[in-house]
């Protein structure tokens, strides 16, 4: 049986659901009921281990479904008794399974920490149950966050609810499947090179990396410290911007957390005005400079629409060039996995996580557990990321390498800052791709790295980044997205192009772009 | 000429604490010597007057007042632990024999 979600309680926008209840004409119960119907309709079967079994989306790791009844049940209670709520209390929500959540199980993707339970909420978390929104689950991710298709989660992959055989994106397919396939209204994830914005992308949905330090990174396990950053993911701009302003607080426990107050973003969205405003096309991320090259056909015409739509709502157009992006995925693949291998040394097998005891060793020492349980413990790509960074911090090397690329740092801050004299906002697709078929890449890591050419240059210059769905490339009916990229504490710009971007184009199309998406079929868990 | 040897791995695996096998070894040789190859590009890019930048935003030295709080009780603590005993973390044997 194939189920159109379109028309249930599940195929409102979270604003929406939020008015419903403010209105008394539904319950967050009845709310979170229908999402955890819908997940056991179509997230497909799990084996004891965790592993995806059977056909499904396979977006969530974990789902808690009486805690989540309970969690409902006690928002309706407090509004019935007339309590102040926050206008997102008792919205269904999903959580990037690298947030920890007391006594909710958190794996980040990786089997070493299988079965996890931590005893302590990361602040975004914190947050989001400060609100009163309802946690469904835990969603699927390539391995701590590093991959850019979800393949490399101990847990198997999560499937595009465009085409189940394709991609959703990574490292926070999970979390952008479970928006497209209506299985949550809103979700978490974290950006290091592309993980909110390429899922998005590819998957027709909305998620914004926000300016690095806006929102706190405690309690999320880390990849590359300084390029982590946690951001939300919805199917409209309206809804993104509500959770962006949950999650974006100052956090005393994290000494890189921004001070100061952060720009009203909801007011941005609901505003969605770009007449006048100075939108920079980069042009070394178009397919017309040296690194374009591998753009699709489908995701370049979408783009320029995008920039037609931009014109006729009374932007100024004007293409600026930034020319050492080129030089940006190769200072990423080497600042990045330096980050990796120093953050994952912490997976040691002595405090939590997996401890496996070396085969045919009698009375191991300490250094043979940890290396036989990290060998088990670790996937492909993370040994690779830990192997390489190992490799660039090494003296004798780390000049030429983590040294060089700490100076294109600097150069694309620079770039930046030049191009941010001339635009507002900056413009280019978010992914050079439409979802690439499950496997496809899989043998061929730089294949999948490039997936990121045109995300991580805001990552290495801590600015924010916006993807917004364009529509459907013609060649293969997958969606495309649109990046739009800001200055640092400017993230109120991207949701006021944004806004207009989707309105425009949901006029054009006659409705929102996951209208069109194919019914899943349903699948008993 | 590759950019890294199977030795090469082989010792960084070692240092880095993970248990890698011929096969693994040989498979990871191999890509990674790809990826070097395609990142040593970042060699010729900036010059010597460029300054090298480590993060993002320019905050330094945060700290929250030295004040006690609340932390995890030990039981807490110890709860994911892969062996505990007498309120600690039970570890394997750190020396090496004589």
């Amino acid at each position: 049986m194939s189920t159109s979600a379109g028309d249930a309680l599940v195929g409102l926008t979270a604003v929406q659901m939020a008015e419903a209840m403010a209105a008394g004409e539904i319950t967050s119960v009845e709310l979170t009921r229908a999402h955890l119907d819908r997940i056991a309709a179509v997230d497909g079967g799990r084996d004891a281990d965790g592993v995806a079994t059977g056909p499904g989306v396979h977006a969530f790791l974990h789902v808690r479904a009486e805690e989540a009844l309970v969690d409902a049940a006690a928002v309706d209670a407090a509004r019935a008794a007339g309590e102040s709520l926050h206008p997102l209390a008792g919205v269904p929500i999903a959580v990037k399974d690298v947030m920890t959540t007391r006594g909710v199980t958190t794996t980040c993707g990786s089997r070493i920490l299988r079965g996890w339970v931590p005893p302590y909420d990361a602040t975004v978390v914190r947050n989001i149950k400060a609100a009163r929104m309802v946690v469904l689950g835990k969603t699927n991710m390539d391995e701590f966050a590093m991959g850019s298709s979800t393949e490399h989660s101990a847990y198997g992959p999560t499937g595009n609810p465009w085409d189940l055989d394709r991609i959703p994106g990574g490292s926070g397919g999970g979390s952008s499947a479970a928006l497209a396939a209506f299985q949550t209204p809103l979700a978490t994830g974290t950006d290091t090179g592309g993980s909110i914005r390429q899922p998005a992308a590819v998957t027709g949905t909305v998620g914004v990396k926000p300016t690095y330090g806006a929102v706190s990174r405690y309690g999320i396990v880390a990849m590359a410290s300084s390029l982590d950053q946690a951001g939300p993911c919805a199917r409209t701009v309206l809804d993104t911007a509500m959770l962006h302003a949950v999650m974006a607080t100052h956090d005393p426990m994290d000494s890189t957390s921004l001070p100061g107050p952060r720009p009203d973003v909801v007011a941005a969205a609901r505003a969605g005005d770009v007449s006048g405003m100075r939108i920079g096309v980069v042009r070394e991320l178009h397919g017309t400079g040296e690194s374009g090259s591998g753009y699709q056909t489908g995701v370049l015409q979408r783009f320029d629409e995008a920039v037609e739509v931009l014109v006729d709502a009374g932007a100024k157009v004007v293409e600026v060039s930034c020319p050492s992006f080129t030089a940006a995925l190769a200072a990423y693949y080497l600042i990045m996995p330096s980050e990796v291998s120093s953050n994952l040394a912490r997976f040691d097998a002595m405090r939590y996580g997996l401890r496996v005891y070396p085969a045919g060793i009698d009375d191991p020492t300490t250094e043979q557990v940890m290396a036989a349980t990290r060998a088990v413990g670790f996937g492909d790509e993370a040994k690779r990321r830990i192997i390489l960074g190992a490799y660039a911090l090494s003296s004798g090397y780390y000049d030429a390498y983590y040294g060089s690329a700490q100076k294109v740092r600097t150069l694309i801050q620079r770039d930046f800052a030049a191009a941010f004299e001339e635009a507002d906002v900056l413009i280019s697709p978010t992914s050079p791709t439409t979802a690439f078929r499950l496997g496809e890449k899989l043998d061929d890591p730089l294949s999948m790295y490039l997936q990121d050419v045109a995300t991580i240059p805001a990552n290495l210059a801590g600015i924010p980044g916006m993807s917004v769905p364009a529509g459907l490339a013609d060649e293969d009916a997958l969606p495309v997205g649109l990046q739009i990229l800001a200055p640092a504490n400017a993230d109120d710009r991207l949701y006021r192009v944004g806004a207009v971007v989707e309105a425009a184009l949901q006029r054009r199309w006659g409705g929102p772009l996951l209208d069109r998406i194919p019914a899943l079929v349903e699948v008993n868990r | 000429m590759s950019a890294i040897s199977r030795e090469e791995v082989a010792h960084l695996a070692s240092l880095a604490r993970i248990d890698l096998s011929a096969v693994e070894l040989d498979r990871l040789a191999g890509q990674l010597d790809v990826i070097l190859g395609a990142v040593a590009t970042v060699r010729e890019v900036a010059g010597d007057d460029v300054p090298a930048t480590s993060h993002p935003m320019p905050l330094t030295n945060v700290a929250r007042p030295d004040e006690p709080r609340p932390g995890l009780a030990p039981a807490e603590a110890l709860a994911a632990a892969p062996e505990a005993q007498e309120q600690r973390f039970r570890v394997p044997r750190i020396l090496e024999e004589d």
